[in-house]
C-alpha cells in the first residue's frame, strides 16, 4: 500500500541527483529562468530557487511581494524589525533575518525549503500537503488540523492557525498557480538584487556549483539544500559557515520519510503473520476432553 | 444497588420482542444506586465544566483553550489523553491473549472488566483526538473519500483505532446480549470472539507501536536520551506492563466498589491473578529496561547523563521502570499485594512520564521554559472531564451487565 508513491518519489530524487553531475558535465550555457519555464510546462523535473545570501541587501521587497500576493497582512516596513530573530508565521510565509557574522552582515531569507521527499506530506494522512509535479510542497483544505506535520517538518515550518475556528496550514507555496502556468514565484520576480534565482534544481546546482568555482574565495564550498533531508527545492549559498545565518546543519541527508520507513515495513508483516500465528497458537492450546470454553473455536 | 432485579428480568426472558427489549432498556436507563456520593459530587461539576469549554473550543478554536503554540503543535490532549490512554488500554489486548490465545482460565473472571475498560478508553482518549483536531468536520477523511495518505503512520493509526474499537466491542458483546437477554444473538456474537481478539491483537501490536513512529520524523526535536529508532518498539513493550498494571490498579478499586457483585470464589482467587499479573509485568519491564540500557550504551550518550535532561531520564529509568520492575518481583514472590499495587502506581505514573517526556518535555529541550508549552487550566478541566465520563460509563455499564457479576443461568456453559 502507497510503496508506489514513496518509490515514485525517491526514484524522481535519485534522478535528479543522478542528472546533476551530467549536466554539469554538459556544461549548458543556457539561461536558468527560461529553461525553467519551460520544463515546468514539461513536468519534468522539480523546480526550485537559488538563494544567494552573499548578493541579498535585505531590502524585503520578497516579504512584501509575498504579503501582497497571498492576501496577507503587510509586514511591518521599519528597518528595526531586523533587530530580532525572526521566524515565518501563520500571517507570514516568507521573511529576512540579519545575522553578525565574521565576514559581517548577512541576510537570509526563510520560507519552506520544499523539500524533494518533505516529512509533512509523509505525516498528512489526508494527502492535504502534496509536493506536486512542478517541486511546490502545498496545502489543501481536506487537512483535518492534526498538526502531524508541523511535527514532522525538520524546518518548522507549517505554521497553525490557532485564533481561528476555522484553521488552516499557512506556509509558503511556492506560488504554485503561477509555478503551472510557467511563471516564477513573486518573491523571485520580486527581488532587486538577484539574490533569488528560479530554474529546475538541476540548473541550480550547477549555477551554484558555477559561481563557488568561479569565485572560490567569495563562497564557502557548501550548496545547502543539495544534500540536506535529501535534496530541498530551495537551495542557498553562503559566504559563512551556515550554522551563522541561523541554519540547522545536524539535520543530516537521510530523507525525512525514511525515518517512519521501517515501522510502515513491518505493517503487512505484522498484519499477515500474526492472525496466522495466534489462531495456531489457540488451536495447539485447546485442550481436547476438556469441558471449557468453544467460544469462537470455529471461526477461521 | 438493584441489580439483581435487571440480571432476574434477563434471565427469564425467553423470545422478547423488540418492545420488551426497548421497554427494558428504558428502565435501565434510570440511576441505580446513591446519587450523592462523594465522587459524583467531585466529578458531576468537573464534566459540566468541561462540557461547557467543549463547546467553547468548538466554537472559539483551539487558541482560547490551549496554550498550544507553533513550537509546541501538540500538547497533552496527544500527549496525555492518547498516547497514555492507549497505553493504558494495552491490558485489554494482553489478556485477551492469554485467555482466548493461551486459554488460560485463570483470568477469565477479569477479562470482561478489562475489556470494558479498553474499549472505553479507546472510545474516550483516543476519542479525545476529536477535540485536538483544529479542522474536526473533515476527521471523517481518512476513512472516505479519494484522497487517502496511506504512507502516513498517522493514516494507520487512524483506521487501527476504529476498526480496535469494532473488535473490542465484539470482544464485549456478549455482556450486552446477555443484560437483554438475548440467547441466540448471544451464542452468534460469542462465536465471534477468537477472530474479534486474533484481529485485535494484531492491531494492538501495529497502533500501540505506531504511537511512537509518529514522533520517527520529528529526529532533531526531541532529545537524543529519548529519540531512537526503536521508539515504535519502546511503545509496544512498555503498553504490555502500563496495561496490566492499569488492571492491577483499577480492580483493586474496583474490587471494593463493585464487592457485591464478585462472587465468593472470584474473590478467594483474586490475590492469584494479582501475583500472576504482577510476574508478566516484571518480565516485560525487565525486558523494556534491558533495551532502553542496549539503545543507551549504542546511542554513546554518556556524558548527557550529567545534565539536567540527564538526571530526569535516570529518575525515569531507575525510578520508574528498574525499582518498580523489582518490586513487582518481590511482590509476586512473597504475595505481598500491597507491594504490587505500589509497584502498579509507580509503572502507571512512569507511563505518564515517559509519554509527556517524548511528546511535550524532551520535546525541543533547548526552548527556555517561560516559552514552552505548559497546559492552560482549561486543558487539565477537558482531560478531567473525559476522564470522569469514562469512569461513569464504566460504572453505568457494570451496574447493569454482568462485567464482575456472572452471567446468567442461560450462557453459563460458556464460561
Amino acid at each position: 500500500m502507497g510503496i508506489d508513491r514513496r518509490t515514485f518519489l525517491k526514484g524522481l530524487g535519485t534522478g535528479v541527483a543522478a542528472a546533476a553531475p551530467a549536466g554539469v558535465a554538459a556544461g549548458s550555457l543556457l539561461l536558468p529562468g527560461k529553461v525553467g519555464a519551460k520544463a515546468a510546462a514539461e513536468n519534468r523535473e522539480f523546480m526550485g530557487v537559488l538563494v544567494d545570501t552573499t548578493r541579498c541587501v535585505g531590502c524585503r521587497s520578497c516579504e512584501m511581494a509575498c504579503a501582497d500576493a497571498h492576501n496577507l497582512p503587510m509586514p511591518n516596513g521599519d528597518a528595526s524589525v531586523l533587530d530580532k530573530k525572526r521566524d515565518t508565521s501563520e500571517t507570514q510565509w516568507t521573511l529576512i533575518n540579519r545575522y553578525k557574522t565574521e565576514k559581517g552582515e548577512v541576510f537570509a531569507k526563510k520560507q519552506c525549503m520544499h523539500c524533494n521527499q518533505p516529512g509533512c506530506v509523509a505525516a498528512c494522512l489526508v494527502k492535504a500537503m502534496e509536493k506536486k509535479k512542478e517541486g511546490a510542497v502545498t496545502w489543501d483544505d481536506n487537512c483535518m488540523g492534526c498538526r502531524f506535520c508541523m511535527v514532522s517538518c525538520p524546518f518548522d515550518i507549517p505554521k497553525f492557525e490557532y485564533g481561528s475556528a476555522v484553521p488552516k496550514i499557512q506556509k509558503c507555496s511556492l506560488c504554485w498557480e503561477k509555478l503551472q502556468k510557467g511563471e516564477k514565484p513573486t518573491c523571485v520576480e520580486a527581488c532587486p538584487a538577484e539574490a533569488l534565482t528560479f530554474g529546475t534544481r538541476r540548473e541550480l546546482i550547477e549555477e551554484a556549483n558555477r559561481r563557488i568555482y568561479r569565485d572560490s574565495g567569495k563562497y564557502i564550498s557548501h550548496i545547502y539544500g543539495e544534500h540536506e533531508v535529501g535534496g530541498t527545492g530551495y537551495l542557498y549559498l553562503s559566504s559563512v559557515p551556515f550554522e551563522q545565518i541561523g541554519f540547522r546543519t545536524d539535520l543530516g541527508t537521510i530523507a525525512y520519510p525514511e525515518y517512519s520507513k521501517g515501522f510502515l515495513y513491518s505493517v503487512p508483516i505484522v498484519l499477515l503473520l500474526w492472525p496466522a500465528l495466534l489462531v495456531g497458537v489457540s488451536t495447539l492450546t485447546k485442550r481436547e476432553g476438556e469441558v471449557r470454553s468453544k467460544e469462537g473455536g470455529e471461526k477461521r | 444497588m438493584n441489580t439483581v432485579e435487571s440480571t432476574a428480568v434477563a434471565a427469564t426472558g425467553e423470545t422478547k420482542s423488540f418492545k420488551d427489549i426497548v421497554a427494558f432498556i428504558r428502565s435501565e436507563l434510570k440511576p441505580k444506586g446513591k446519587i450523592f456520593t462523594p465522587f459524583n459530587i467531585i466529578s458531576a461539576p468537573i464534566i459540566l465544566l468541561g462540557a461547557f469549554l467543549v463547546v467553547y473550543r468548538l466554537v472559539k478554536g483551539l487558541g482560547a483553550v490551549t496554550n498550544l503554540s507553533q513550537d509546541f503543535p501538540w500538547g497533552i490532549w496527544i500527549g496525555f489523553d492518547v498516547m497514555v490512554g492507549v497505553a493504558f488500554a494495552g491490558g485489554a489486548y494482553v489478556l485477551t491473549f492469554v485467555v482466548y490465545v493461551l486459554r488460560s482460565e485463570k483470568y477469565h473472571s477479569i477479562i470482561r472488566a478489562t475489556v470494558l475498560n479498553g474499549l472505553l478508553a479507546y472510545m474516550f482518549y483516543a476519542g479525545a483526538i476529536f477535540l485536538d483536531l483544529g479542522r474536526w468536520w473533515n476527521i471523517t477523511n481518512p476513512l472516505f473519500g479519494n484522497k487517502f495518505g496511506a504512507n502516513s503512520v498517522l493514516f494507520l493509526i487512524a483506521w487501527h483505532f476504529l476498526l480496535y474499537m469494532i473488535a473490542e466491542f465484539v470482544e464485549f458483546s456478549p455482556a450486552i446480549a446477555e443484560w437483554l437477554g438475548l440467547k441466540n444473538i448471544r451464542k452468534f456474537l460469542g462465536s465471534l470472539t477468537l477472530g474479534a481478539v486474533v484481529v485485535g491483537i494484531a492491531l494492538s501490536t501495529l497502533h500501540q507501536s505506531g504511537l511512537g513512529a509518529l514522533f520517527m520524523m520529528a529526529k532533531g526535536k526531541i532529545h537524543p536520551l529519548w529519540y531512537t529508532e526503536f521508539i515504535p518498539v519502546l511503545f509496544f513493550v512498555s503498553s504490555i506492563f502500563a496495561g496490566l498494571s492499569m488492571v492491577i490498579f483499577e480492580g483493586s478499586i474496583s474490587h471494593r466498589v463493585f464487592s457485591d457483585q464478585i462472587d465468593h470464589e472470584d474473590h478467594a482467587s483474586y490475590n492469584g491473578i494479582i501475583i500472576g499479573l504482577s510476574k508478566g509485568c516484571a518480565v516485560a519491564m525487565f525486558v523494556y529496561f534491558f533495551a532502553q540500557l542496549l539503545i543507551f550504551i549504542h546511542g554513546w550518550h554518556w556524558s548527557l547523563l550529567n545534565t539536567p535532561m540527564g538526571y530526569w531520564y535516570l529518575a525515569e529509568m531507575i525510578g520508574l521502570v528498574a525499582i518498580p520492575c523489582f518490586m513487582f518481583l518481590q511482590g509476586a514472590r512473597y504475595g505481598n499485594i500491597l507491594l504490587i499495587r505500589i509497584a502498579a502506581i509507580l509503572t502507571l505514573i512512569g507511563i505518564i512520564i515517559n509519554r509527556l517526556n517524548i511528546s511535550i518535555i524532551a520535546y525541543k529541550w533547548w526552548i527556555p521554559l517561560s516559552e514552552r508549552y505548559i497546559p492552560s487550566w482549561m486543558e487539565i478541566v477537558i482531560t478531567l472531564a473525559i476522564i470522569f465520563t469514562e469512569v461513569w460509563a464504566f460504572r453505568w455499564i457494570v451496574n447493569r451487565m454482568p462485567v464482575f457479576r456472572k452471567p446468567p443461568e442461560w450462557a453459563k456453559e460458556k464460561h
